[in-house]
């Protein structure tokens, strides 16, 4: 944080509030007066669009559970109900479907953000790894979310995803049983995703107030990836600073959401979602929702069960380790010219992975998920210990302050 | 001493608390009381054809299966089988094949009449099984799984 709090409330009211719960001065600390480095771009204003987004989610989310019933026999039916009949039912319901996407897009963007600038070295590695939870349970919450609709793909998706811990041996069996509570995904699975898609939200939430409260005890990282020298010459406060810089870059991503809400709200989705769940007939092409088809490719490129349930895992998993497994003393891909080159390998393998996650598994795309898959791992266990070892960065600026004239010097010029 | 005493008298409280927490998410009562022995009228399924029931929420495959099909399923050497297991052991009258339909891979299920082997083929993710229900190709690694059931009759099968 930015030490004791220089907050003085204005109204005597203010004041006795302030000596009983210091709550504004928390406030005033962590979003007005704290300082931020001038050098941000606009990379750093999807943390606090992810924060708005996890309120749309759950905002369009307890309106929704107010009209949708987590039964086999009536939810595909109160979700299109809600669809029809309840006043602006679609665009509420929309808007939460979509918002899900956003809300990865999102996310995406800003862990790949902390992956260019090495803003999980440290002193953030607890911050970084509160990241990766926030993620995990995010994906959580979407995959239960996906299965209430009680269409094809959120039953197969549910299939396959609860099957995917039989893979363990010895107690896998017995572990898909008691996820499922039946011999197969039923409405006891239904039931409790429900329970569990309200309430994963707001561990998220809690999550998050962790990971800020984390940022503002060591600081944000930067696009130059120095550390704040001096505090009047190297940071700028909060506000107004970076609450319009913020708001501004909020609003563009709502108008790119809103396209997809009000244009084209089923794109994202799965035309056999708005076919009744039938546990008889699997659809002929099962795919998962577009966030998670990167990983999907990793299970199937591995030619075995166990395989490629602890490859799908690891590619998540790996993540936590990024802190120790990254041996340069550079945090910024902008002074590491040989990273740079490997992080947008990188960017483009996950892309591509994603792509082949939703073809079918057969002939040249398995080779291809293979080889991608390969490197996807490549990146984290190799490149990254050797090339600290082996690349010799550019030179450093010798603070923020400093980058920033020297760019408005060669701006001029 | 009292640290430990109290220490371990609070273990098996969580413990035993806990329990309950965990095991009310196993099936229930009414789950496994639905999932009881179901019938079968065998009659009604001419030879080279199919009938697929639900039991336990699962489909059950009860193929007649040709004299073709026995024989393929036969002529395979065990050696060739990532899961060997002899046709004798899968059925046991020849011409009735039952077997869960239910890809063990991850869940999906897989498709009669189809695939490389005259069995089923599994479109998730491409696991083709043989006339025998045994998996001969791609990532699931089990054969299709053969539930309880006996001839209560020459024309009645009892699954569970
Ligand atoms: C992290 C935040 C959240 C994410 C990522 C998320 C994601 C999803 C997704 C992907 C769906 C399926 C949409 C569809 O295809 O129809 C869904 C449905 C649903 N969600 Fe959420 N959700 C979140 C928060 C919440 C919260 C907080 C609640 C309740 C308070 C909620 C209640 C529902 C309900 C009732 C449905 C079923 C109706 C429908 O399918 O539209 N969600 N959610
Ligand atoms: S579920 Fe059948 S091949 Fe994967």
């Amino acid at each position: 944080m930015s030490g004791p709090s220089t907050y003085v409330p204005k109204s005597a009211v203010g004041r006795w509030f302030e000596s009983r719960l210091p709550i504004m001065g928390l406030m005033h600390s962590s979003f007005v007066v704290y300082p931020t480095p001038r050098n941000l771009n606009y990379w750093w204003t999807f943390g606090g669009i992810l924060s708005v987004m996890l309120m749309v989610q759950i905002l369009t989310g307890i309106v929704l559970v107010m009209h949708y019933t987590p039964h086999v026999d009536y939810a595909f039916s109160s979700v299109e109900l809600i669809m029809r009949d309840v006043n602006w039912g679609w665009m509420i319901r929309y808007i939460h479907a979509n918002g899900a996407s956003m809300f990865f897009v999102a996310v995406y963007i800003h862990m790949l953000r902390g992956l260019y600038y090495g803003s999980y070295k440290a002193p953030r590695e607890v911050l970084w790894i509160l990241g990766v939870i926030i993620y995990l349970l995010m994906m959580a919450t979407g995959f239960m979310g996906y299965v209430l609709p009680w269409g094809q793909m959120s039953f197969w998706g549910a299939t396959v995803i609860t099957n995917l811990f039989s893979a363990i041996p010895l107690v896998g069996e017995s572990i898909t049983t008691w996820l499922w509570g039946g011999y197969s995904v039923d409405n006891p699975t239904l039931n409790r995703f429900f329970s569990l898609h309200y309430l994963l939200p707001f561990m998220i939430a809690g999550v998050v107030v962790l990971h800020v409260w984390a940022l503002h005890v060591v600081g944000q990282n930067n696009p130059d990836g120095v550390e704040v020298k001096n505090v009047a010459r190297d940071t700028l406060p909060f506000t107004p600073y970076a609450t319009v810089k913020d708001g501004f870059a909020m609003i563009c991503f709502m108008l790119f959401f809103a396209w997809w809400v009000f244009y084209v709200p089923n794109y994202l989705g799965h035309a056999d979602n708005y076919i009744e769940a039938n546990p008889l007939s699997t659809p002929a092409h099962i795919v998962p929702e577009w966030y998670y088809l990167p990983f999907y490719a990793i299970l199937r490129a591995v030619p075995s069960k166990l395989g490629g349930v602890v490859a799908m895992f690891s590619a998540i998993i790996v993540l936590c380790f990024l802190p120790w497994l990254d041996t340069s003393k550079v945090r910024s891909a902008k002074y590491r010219p040989v990273y740079k080159v490997f992080f947008w390998l990188f960017v483009a393998s996950a892309i591509g992975l994603g792509y082949l996650g939703a073809m079918p598994a057969e002939g040249g795309y398995v080779l291809a998920s293979r080889l991608l898959s390969i490197y996807y791992f490549a990146f984290f266990l190799v490149v990254m210990p050797l090339l600290g070892l082996f690349e010799t960065p550019r030179a450093l600026p010798a603070s923020i302050a400093d980058s920033v004239l020297k760019n408005a010097h060669s701006a001029k010029a | 001493m009292l640290f430990i005493a109290t220490g371990a008298v609070g273990a098996v409280g969580v413990g035993s608390v806990a329990w309950p927490f965990i095991h009310q998410m196993n099936p229930d009562a009414s789950t496994i009381a639905a999932g009881a022995a179901i019938d079968v009228d065998l009659s009604a399924i001419p030879e080279g054809s199919s009938v697929t029931v639900k039991w336990r929420g699962k489909p059950i495959f009860v193929r007649h299966r040709t004299p073709k099909e026995i024989k393929e399923a036969g002529d395979v050497t065990l050696a060739q089988l990532p899961d060997p297991q002899a046709d004798a052991q899968r059925v046991k009258k020849p011409e009735w094949l039952v077997v869960i339909g239910v890809c063990t891979h991850l869940g999906c299920i897989p498709l009669g009449n189809q695939g490389e082997y005259d069995g089923w083929f599994c479109p998730c993710h491409g696991s083709a099984y043989d006339t025998s229900g045994r998996i001969r190709k791609g990532p699931a690694p089990k054969n299709l799984e053969v539930p309880n059931y006996a001839f209560a009759s020459d024309t009645k099968l009892t699954i569970g």
